[in-house]
């Protein structure tokens, strides 16, 4: 794979990787923000309205026939946050011209499309439609309440509210639902602007065209970008201690049968020079994989929960545990995770352990290549800390880890908020005796 | 071994049947570090009462995927699991109610990897105290899945559409019905169904298939087992047992099913474009591209947690739409009129060349998914046919096919609806 990387217009960066491995090709485009609880909601909810009409289609209607004349074309909506940057655009999917029957092109038409989507919406006297504002905030709403249905992702959003509370990191990449009711087309109009003028955007395009043709593809079609003054100035806040001496611990109720537990911990001093295959090999070591200490000694060995797993949040330094436990053993669980902790920092480890913890973490990133949507979201975080180490590179990285610089990292880490969601009415116990 | 060339799609796939039974696809795929295996039975929940030649054996809800969760543990203490992820594997299993597939995706040491998995999925060893402590773990399983509102909404509308099949009682089986499991029950339904004549080895990635296959004879037992014959009850009625269940949880907004019976399905070919044809009728019916979908999004009847699908198994076609809504009963009768609508006038030119596109374009992007190919190879390897004729068929459907099976399949009478709404303020 040949990747290419250069701003192709003030303030836009276009990564480009050709391949001809796939049968499809993929287009994204993605405005950059300081992730902010007073915007975050209209930013995610720009290109859902923007999705639902341009002058050319103006209904979801046309814009749907449209995309499937393109054979299947696909460009969804996208709002991410990476670290504390707001990611939000659209993801196109489209298929390689020569596995079509007609063997048409579609990437030049795909480009046309992001661009038509992004710069000529379906607009009345230069404002957004208020029905489309309308039903897409409704949506918004509805998603961000809807999160409780998925408890485990719930009772993780709840862990970074409560141990980021007083970091841009607590906003949920959706916003909240107050500044979500609050926006009416107007200001929405205001602020997409805004966002034309300031934001840096970020291309992304892996397919079999050249980097060349991509280029011009993608500069015709942005041609009238408006283009003012660039905010570069965004960036993530990473807090190296814990907020307080010992973790806080945070117990709520919902009707679940399966209580969620989650604990958050600051990555600590190695975020100062982090050095990311030690950091990635520790997670794996710990609780990443089917190897990890959390694996085999909390759940096979102990059978204290029904799955236990850590990730990392490596822009913001963080890493989460996260288990699903029957409530009578939340103290058992949650002392059994930190201990796992002290072992690898202990270096209480054995290099089968390690080996298999490197294998395990190569073989994920490598992996990542083989699919489109990886390899964007891989590209897209490293555009943002101005990494250019590809899967395949950091994979090998992995290999000359030593035992030492993942001990260090766990020395490092520190526990900052155990958040445990229990069914209601139930009893946790702490340490054998009965708490209600 | 023979090779197939499918120009149109550029793949190669090789095929062969082994003197043991075992029918081997492999999907040679250049260029790609993952490397992908499924071995797979053709059994699932639903095959609970069935004989190899003999007398009928009846079996309890939960047992296949029981064997599933069992079948990692090796005489000699290890874990396959362990095993397989220490080699750099990412390993997993999944059990359906027509078939359980065992899987790896690894970037590395792929055929070692391979022998690995066809050696543990074709040694059983089970013993009293690791089936009870199984049978704390998939409680613990059973309990969890029952908490959620969309096995809740899909396990309702299965017993409303079927009066008898097994498919509507869940695969995991329930806390009581795995209770009755024994290491023999294990043993007995492993025997019968976990041999090479009743599998399949799908793979994909940048290997050599006659490796594959000499991989596959070394590890593999060399005589042919029974393929055991599974009694599924009385035929269904082409209608639904009943037609409307609700339940009520904690929800943000009421979660829907619509469902349908298709005709049972066939095997080979006939299979194939049963399958491509109901498929393409409930993307002009009821796609995110149709009227019926894109009418109601404005509305605000529906939002983008919806979806469509056609699922066959163990010998039922079930047709499932759903998502969530502030009134399924209207979304419910806007369906019904969209099917009415279709019934009565046909499909145009234009939207059916449309969806056949559409269709094509997402069928391209579903072979970048080692996951998916391995599993729609093998899914076709049980229905008698390639999975990757499915491009070349596509082309072949007619609006009057797609019609025909709204008209017959999507009438009103033949429709069920699930519903979860919130719980009470």
């Amino acid at each position: 794979m040949d990747i290419e990387r250069k701003e192709i217009m003030p303030g836009v960066n276009l990564t480009a990787l050709r391949t001809d491995k796939f049968k499809t090709g993929c287009l994204s485009l993605s405005l950059l923000t300081q992730l902010d609880r007073d915007t975050a909601s209209m930013n995610a909810l720009i290109p859902c309205v923007l999705r639902r009409g341009t002058a050319l289609s103006p209904d979801m209607d046309a814009l749907s026939r449209r995309l499937d004349g393109m054979y299947g074309t696909a460009v969804e909506p996208i709002t991410r946050r990476i670290g504390e940057i707001h990611c939000t655009g659209f993801y196109a999917s489209f298929p390689e011209g020569r596995f079509l029957p007609s063997g048409t092109e579609v990437m030049e038409e795909t480009a046309r499309l992001l661009a038509e989507l992004l710069l000529a919406p379906n607009t009345r006297g230069g404002l957004f439609l208020p029905d489309y504002v309308d039903s897409e905030r409704d949506k918004l709403i509805e998603a961000i309440r809807g999160r409780v249905n998925d408890r485990q992702g719930y009772a993780l959003q709840r862990c970074i509210e409560e141990m980021c509370r007083y970091e841009a990191y607590s906003t949920l990449r959706w916003g909240d639902e107050k500044s979500a009711e609050a926006i009416r087309y107007q200001k929405l109009t205001k602020h997409y602007h805004t966002l034309l003028a300031s934001s840096p955007i970020e291309l992304f395009y892996c397919g079999g065209a050249d980097a060349e043709d991509v280029t011009a593809v993608l500069r015709e079609a942005l041609s009238s970008l408006p283009r003012g003054e660039i905010d570069w100035d965004i960036g993530t806040d990473v807090r190296m201690n814990s907020v307080e001496a010992s973790p806080r611990e945070t117990v709520e109720e919902m009707g679940v049968s399966q209580g969620k537990l989650v604990m958050g911990f600051r990555l600590g001093e190695c975020m100062a020079e982090p050095d990311m295959p030690a950091i990635r090999v520790f997670n794996a070591l710990y609780g990443g994989g089917v190897t990890s200490k959390l694996f085999a000694n909390v759940r096979e060995k102990l059978s204290l929960c029904y799955y236990a797993s850590s990730i990392l949040e490596i822009h913001k330094g963080l890493m989460f545990v996260y288990s699903g436990i029957d409530p009578e053993n939340y103290g058992a669980a949650r002392d059994e995770i930190l201990r796992q902790l002290d072992a690898v920092r202990e270096g209480s480890f054995t290099d089968a352990e390690l080996a298999a913890a490197k294998s395990c973490f190569a073989s994920e990133v490598r992996a990542e290549a083989d699919s489109q949507g990886e390899l964007e979201g891989y590209w897209l975080s490293n555009a943002l800390d101005g990494g250019e180490i590809s899967p395949e590179e950091l994979a090998a990285l992995a290999e000359d880890v030593t035992a030492e610089q993942v001990s260090a990292v766990a020395r490092s880490v520190e526990c900052d908020e155990i958040y445990f969601l229990k069914p209601d009415g139930s009893a946790e116990d702490e340490d054998g005796s009965e708490t209600v | 071994m023979d090779q197939r060339r499918f120009d149109n799609i550029g793949e190669t796939l090789y095929t062969d049947v082994l003197p043991n039974g075992l029918r081997l696809r492999v999907d040679s795929r250049p260029g790609f570090a993952t490397c992908y295996a499924a071995f797979a039975a053709n059994y699932g929940g639903a095959n609970r009462r069935f004989r190899c030649g003999g007398e009928w054996t009846d079996t309890p809800a939960g047992v296949a995927h029981f064997l599933e969760h069992k079948m990692f543990d090796m005489p000699d203490g290890d874990n396959a699991l362990d095993l397989l992820s220490a080699n750099g594997a990412e390993p997993n299993a999944f059990t359906s109610s027509g078939m359980t597939c065992y899987y790896f995706e690894s970037t590395q040491k792929f055929y070692d990897n391979l022998r690995l998995l066809l050696k543990f999925v074709s040694t059983p060893y089970f013993t009293p105290e690791s089936v009870a402590k199984e049978q704390g773990i998939i409680g613990q399983e059973i309990r969890m899945t029952e908490d959620t509102p969309d096995f809740a909404v899909y396990m309702n509308l299965l017993k409303l559409l079927y009066a008898r099949h097994p498919i509507r009682d869940a695969v995991a089986g329930t806390v009581d019905s795995i209770a009755e499991i024994s290491p023999e029950t294990l043993y007995s339904c492993h025997k019968v169904f976990y041999n090479p004549s009743n599998m399949t080895l799908c793979c994909a990635g940048d290997i050599d298939a006659e490796k594959v296959r000499a991989v596959a004879e070394e590890a593999l037992q060399a005589e042919r087992g029974c393929v055991p014959e599974t009694d599924f009850g009385e035929a269904e009625a082409d209608t639904p047992a009943a037609n409307y269940a609700e339940d009520r949880m904690d929800v943000s907004a009421p979660q829907f099913l619509i469902g349908a019976k298709a005709s049972p399905a066939l095997s080979g070919g006939g299979f194939l474009r049963q399958k491509l044809v109901g498929q393409l009728a409930l993307r002009i019916l009821c796609g995110t591209s149709s009227p019926f979908y894109t009418g109601l999004y404005a509305k605000g009847l529906l939002n983008r947690e919806y979806d469509y699908e056609l699922d066959w198994s163990a010998g039922t076609g079930t047709v499932i739409i759903g998502g969530e809504s502030r009134e399924p009963g209207a979304v419910l009768e806007h369906f019904k009129a969209a099917a009415a609508g279709v019934a009565g006038s046909g499909i145009s030119g234009q939207a059916f060349e449309n969806a056949l596109r559409a269709s094509y374009g997402a069928r391209l992007r579903g072979l970048e998914d080692f996951d998916n190919v391995c599993v729609s190879l093998a899914e076709g390897v049980f229905g008698g046919y390639d999975a990757f004729d499915s491009f070349a068929m596509l082309r072949s459907v007619t609006p009057e096919e797609c019609a025909e099976f709204i008209r017959d399949r999507l009438a009103p009478d033949k429709l069920a609806m699930s519903v979860i709404l919130p719980e009470k303020e």
